[in-house]
């Protein structure tokens, strides 16, 4: 198992540790319920440095990366981030993925439990005059997440933050150490992400904690990354899509872009939309004191089985059971009542619009 | 990790301890532990029986539910309430406010020879 700069960190303050895509990781430091709580409350922050950095040079990049993805790339000015997919010809989702256009090169941001499989995918459908590095053992990255993550990162840094925008990035220093200032994340509150490198990791990581003090910042772990994102509706890999998913049916039409000329999997999914979907990825909140877990049973208010649950918990700010799940279509309408068997039990249950939870900010 | 010396344990992690011809049941130190945030707790009925390695409730928490299992049979004459409000009481206090129910036992005799002294608890969960 590969440690990240930080393991020793997440050791010493006491989290418990699981294997996450190869790597220690912290899946909760006390709990996961109060960890979700000061993100949405105040602030956290993540070691995510498991995930995957591919860095993109050469004069044909943008053209490469816009055929070798569903987004539209060539549309991307400098300092923009792009939430994108890649798709085999088949139209299954190979990975989701973040596009950031730099001047003078790319960089694609891969879940790590995909980490292989994309660089061979991505060298398999390569084309033009273009080089691929695999740059992740090179990065650490940090995911700073609230309300008051920009009042504790200006003091870190002579980068004006107000000036960067949500999906957008700069280029600067934090605490005198390179860093990608990246106004993004996966929790649905404002927040950035710092790439920066790993003899950074350890000094960036302890300032933050001791910047973060008046906010009561806390170290988060992947326990409450799940939940947070899952009260977004944002998909995981692995859980809410995959190979066997298309972009359309899990709800990525917004980044599927069919006018583009060409592009891995693009056939396949104009079928898919011109046949009409057959299922589709919906938000689901439980009634009851039974909650939903990946793999329970959908079912229609008849007891037949329509679909299953492909991510869920009790949500900690609702304190209720969500769930994401493909249904069929004719069943995927806002308000249809349903039933999830939690444990054994079948739990009302109703399709309801995403996301669960919205920042008041 | 806390095994406290003056209870009983089960391989599926619950304790008990006997008092006043009653027995007090609720999970271990450690099942808190792995299972995280308790959320819910599916309180049996009074009145009901329980049967020994029987499931007579479900814990839910954040990440995983579990049932729990009598440890021994009898009657169930008590539940602890403060968990419908406050079920995280059961991370907090395991041994102490987070009891589960209160058992009346019928065969505890016999039935208490399988369940484990703390020593061999401790053993099972290193294991």
């Amino acid at each position: 198992m590969k440690n990240t700069a930080l393991t020793a960190e997440h050791e010493a303050l006491g989290a418990k540790i699981v294997e996450f895509a190869g790597y220690k990781m912290p899946i909760q430091y006390h709990s996961i319920r109060a960890e979700h709580l000061r993100v949405r409350n105040t602030v956290g922050i993540f070691d995510v440095s498991h995930m995957g950095e591919f860095i993109v040079t050469g004069p044909d990049r943008e053209k490469f990366l816009h055929y070798a993805t569903v987004n539209d790339v060539i549309a991307m000015t400098p300092g923009q981030v792009q939430y994108n997919c890649m798709c085999k010809p088949d139209g299954g989702i190979v990975d989701d993925l973040l596009v950031y256009k730099f001047a003078d090169h790319m960089m694609v941001v891969v879940n790590a439990a995909n980490l292989d499989k994309d660089w061979k995918w991505l060298n398999s459908v390569v084309r033009g005059d273009v080089k691929l590095e695999n740059k992740s053992d090179d990065f650490s990255l940090l995911a700073l997440q609230g309300r008051h993550a920009a009042d504790i990162l200006k003091t870190m840094t002579r980068t004006d933050l107000t000036k960067i925008k949500y999906y957008h990035f700069e280029e600067g220093e934090v605490l005198g150490h390179k860093a990608i200032i990246s106004r993004t994340g996966y929790t649905g509150e404002d927040g950035f992400e710092l790439y920066i490198g790993n003899d950074a990791a350890v000094p960036i990581w302890r300032a933050i904690l001791e910047a973060g003090k008046p906010y009561q910042i806390e170290p988060i772990g992947l326990g409450a990354r799940d939940s947070l994102r899952l009260e977004m509706k944002m998909c995981l890999y692995g859980n809410d899509i995959d190979e066997t998913t298309n972009p359309l049916e899990a709800g990525l039409g917004w980044i599927t872009k069919l006018a583009k000329a060409d592009f891995v999997g693009k056939s396949a999914i104009e079928k898919v939309k011109n046949a009409g979907l057959t299922r589709k990825l919906v938000a689901i909140e439980v009634e009851g004191s039974a909650f939903p877990r990946q793999h329970y049973p959908i079912e229609d208010v008849n007891g037949n089985k329509i679909g299953e649950v492909t991510s869920g918990t009790v949500s900690p700010v609702l304190n209720k059971g969500i769930a994401l799940g493909y249904v069929p279509v004719a069943m995927s309408e806002i308000g249809t009542v349903l039933a999830i068997t939690c444990h054994g039990k079948p739990v009302p249950a109703k399709i309801v619009k995403p996301p669960f939870y919205q920042r008041p900010y | 990790m806390n095994v406290p010396g003056d209870l009983l344990y089960t391989k599926d992690h619950e304790w008990i301890k006997v008092e006043n011809g009653l027995a007090i049941v609720g999970i271990t130190e450690f099942a808190q532990g792995e299972l995280g945030d308790v959320v819910f707790v599916q309180l049996p009925s009074i009145g009901q029986s329980a049967k020994q390695g029987e499931a007579f409730g479900t814990i839910e928490a954040v990440k995983a539910v579990a049932d729990l299992y009598a440890p021994i049979s009898g009657e169930i004459v008590e539940v602890n309430t403060v968990l419908n409000d406050a079920p995280e009481t059961i991370n907090r206090e395991p041994y102490g406010a987070g009891w589960i129910v209160k058992i009346k036992p019928s065969n505890l005799d016999a039935e208490a020879k399988p369940l484990l002294n703390p020593a061999a608890y401790t053993d099972h969960t290193s294991a």
